[in-house]
């Protein structure tokens, strides 16, 4: 398996930075993913050595949530609710049109590495039904329709 | 120089919030008219959001849903004199939606600035702590007791009691700890006051400070809430800068910091022994109890963790009295609780009232029924794990034993209404998936039996060997019932089970069956 580079100035900083927070461990992979976007592998002995804990501890936490990710994201992340409330809204035929749109499934990122998706199990905009989160952009009352221009709108713009 | 409201709360911004202020600068300084753009909380009637509002003198106009379409023609007619357009709702609070609440922790969600502290302590913020700061510990106690308060987050567990054994539990250092942790569907109220009104959180955490002597708060909040973070880290900024949290509140030689702390996705951290074990940096696993988190909580420390909602409702507690608080409500249930309405009805959103309301009269007097136009079938009221409730119990009133009487969960306030389209052993199997994905694997009923439950009910919805089968997801059902330590795996089995008793023919069954 070939290694993803990856900035290990920023993962220091980040770790320098937290450590002595207490409870430590989840403010630091935070701030690893938000500054690149990922939680590599490889940077797990670091932080293992920084807070003493064993590497399979912090391989435990990682793996245990479902917002940590050890591989690089798409440049933007779409996260889709699939609870009960857009349920109850059609998101089902949404995730089935974003799906082909994308051609993809969930934890997966385009081949052009414009798009990641991913499942979430509620934004709070439950009254506005179904909803889904591009970046920290939350968008209510989706439908295949204003989801194509959504990302069309975004393409344009990366371009 | 006239006001116009705007909000900034992250579903308005989803419905286009941002581009309609953005027309409204634009049009404003077009026409060389100067207006001040305040961008408040919601008032939670999601139908008509975007609502903008105009302050005139005979106070604040509504106009919704407005897009940035329909800017220019609000200016042409006389928005800013509150004049009228097919999109004026007339005086915001004659609007019978809000008018018909009863508001008293949502009091200012919607009205003011959230991040202004001037726009809090003009209406009314920081009473309660000034309040608080005159009373011993054991009266600020006494006075959260007096109000009947219960645990807003689902288990309902009297907030009084909870603090007063934090009180009575010597120790060094003990923290107060705000499970900021919505993770049930159908639920927004928690996302509503961290956006809306982020100071009466702030407020209500330090008043809990003062009861119990702990210096250090946390909120652990869901990663999902992106506004809600930023929201609360510039009200505690501002506290913070003007004395009401630190070292020194307000001069009284108190002492009481706040931090916000993000969650990574897992819904068990909204239990509040997984809450604990996340917040010390581990895997979010639920603890045994006891030792209850009172009296060995945080770092081992004694800890009161409550829901924001209860925290929010403490500030107005300290403020008007107990005693005021507990005359709204019925039976054991005392005060306001705000309810969410959300999923296929036609009018969704917030709606704060006295417990006792019935569900009925909340989904058809303030949800208008369905988005869709057809029969509501189904509700699912307090979350995932709530029981889904059949038309015929749509005459229960809104009352936490009232619903524990008919196997019924009110939880967190949080109702999703379903129309008749709805396959009732498809959602069975949703709760059953969600458990799997969800569990913190520690309980082996929770752990195996929600993987073993989706596979128990695909062969049910296949008819292979139905009733084998349908016996076998009643007997997983009492095993997770009574064998899990959380409510993860305590309750899947309410969805999963009152699917089946209230809507048997979704399982090809045709008798109906008896409730477990």
């Amino acid at each position: 398996m070939t290694q993803t580079e990856w900035d290990r100035d920023a993962v220091t900083e980040v770790i320098e930075q937290k450590k002595s927070m207490p409870g430590a461990l989840l403010p630091i992979l935070h701030g690893i993913q938000d500054r690149i976007g990922f939680i590599p592998e490889d940077a797990v002995p670091q932080i293992a050595k920084a807070l003493n804990l064993s590497r399979a501890e912090v391989h435990g936490v990682i793996s245990f949530y479902h917002y940590f990710r050890t591989t690089p994201p798409g440049k933007r992340t779409i996260h889709l609710c699939r609870a009960e409330s857009c349920q109850a809204m059609n998101s089902e035929a949404l995730e089935a049109h974003i799906k082909a749109r994308l051609g993809i499934d969930y934890h997966e990122t385009t081949a052009d590495g414009a798009f990641s998706l991913e499942p979430v199990y509620c934004l709070g905009n439950c009254a506005c039904s179904p909803s889904m989160m591009i970046g920290h952009e939350v968008h209510g009352r989706v439908t295949p329709q204003s989801f194509d221009a959504i990302i069309n709108e975004l393409r344009e713009f990366a371009a | 120089m006239t006001t116009v409201y705007v909000p900034r709360d992250s579903s308005a911004l989803g419905l286009g919030a941002e581009r309609v202020a953005g027309a409204i600068q634009m049009e404003a300084a077009k026409r060389n008219l100067p207006i001040d753009l305040v961008r408040n909380g919601s008032h939670g009637l999601y139908w008509l959001e975007p609502l903008v509002e105009v302050a005139t003198p005979a106070g604040r106009v509504a106009y919704g849903p407005v897009q940035p379409g329909d800017v220019a023609g609000l200016f042409d007619a006389g928005f800013l004199e509150g004049k009228a357009h097919p999109l004026c709702m007339g005086p915001t609070e004659e609007i019978p939606y809000l008018k018909n609440q009863e508001r008293l922790t949502f009091a200012r969600v919607g009205i003011t600035d959230p991040v202004s502290l001037d726009d809090y302590l003009a209406h009314d913020g920081y009473r309660g702590l000034r309040n608080a700061l005159g009373l011993d510990p054991a009266a600020i106690v006494e006075e959260v007791t007096a109000s009947g308060l219960r645990g807003r987050g689902g288990a309902a567990f009297p907030t009084g009691i909870k603090w007063k054994t934090v009180l009575n539990t010597p120790a060094d250092q003990k923290y107060i700890v705000c499970n900021a942790d919505e993770g049930d569907s159908g639920t927004f109220s928690d996302r509503m006051i961290m956006e809306g009104d982020p100071f009466v959180l702030i407020e209500g955490m330090t008043i809990a400070g003062l009861a119990v002597g702990a210096t250090q708060g946390y909120i652990y909040l869901r990663v999902e809430y992106p506004h809600a973070e930023i929201a609360l880290n510039q009200a505690i900024e501002a506290a913070l800068e003007a004395g009401y949290l630190g070292d020194d509140i307000l001069g009284s030689g108190k002492r009481f910091h706040l931090e916000v702390r993000l969650g990574a996705g897992a819904y068990v951290c909204g239990e509040e022994t997984a809450l604990l074990e996340s917040l010390e940096g581990k895997r979010g696993m639920v603890r045994f109890k006891p030792p209850l988190p009172a009296i060995e909580g945080l770092f081992g420390q004694p800890t009161v963790i409550n829901n924001v909602i209860s925290l929010a409702s403490v500030p107005i507690i300290l403020d008007k009295g107990g005693k005021y608080y507990a005359d709204y409500g019925m039976g054991r249930s005392r005060g306001t609780l705000p309810l969410q309405l959300a999923g296929n009805v036609k009018r969704p959103g917030l709606i704060e009232k006295a417990f006792g309301m019935t569900l009925r009269e909340l989904l058809y007097d303030y949800g208008g029924g369905s988005a869709s136009g057809r029969p509501i079938r189904a509700v699912q009221v307090g979350g995932p794990l709530g029981s889904f409730m059949p038309e015929s119990q749509f005459d229960t009133p809104l009352d936490y034993e009232a619903f524990s009487a008919i196997w019924a969960v009110l939880g967190h306030g949080g109702v999703v209404v379903f129309d008749d389209t709805v396959d009732m052993a498809k959602m069975a199997r949703y709760a059953m998936e969600f458990c799997a994905i969800e569990s913190c694997g520690k309980c082996t009923p929770c752990r195996i039996g929600s993987t073993r439950g989706v596979e128990v009910i695909d062969r049910i919805i296949d008819d292979q060997d139905r009733a084998k089968n349908l016996a076998l997801l009643r007997d997983l059902g009492d095993t997770m019932l009574a064998g899990s330590l959380c409510a993860l795996g305590g309750m899947t089995p309410y969805p999963v089970l009152s699917a089946l008793n209230h809507f048997p023919e979704d399982f090809g069954e045709k008798s109906v069956a008896q409730v477990a």
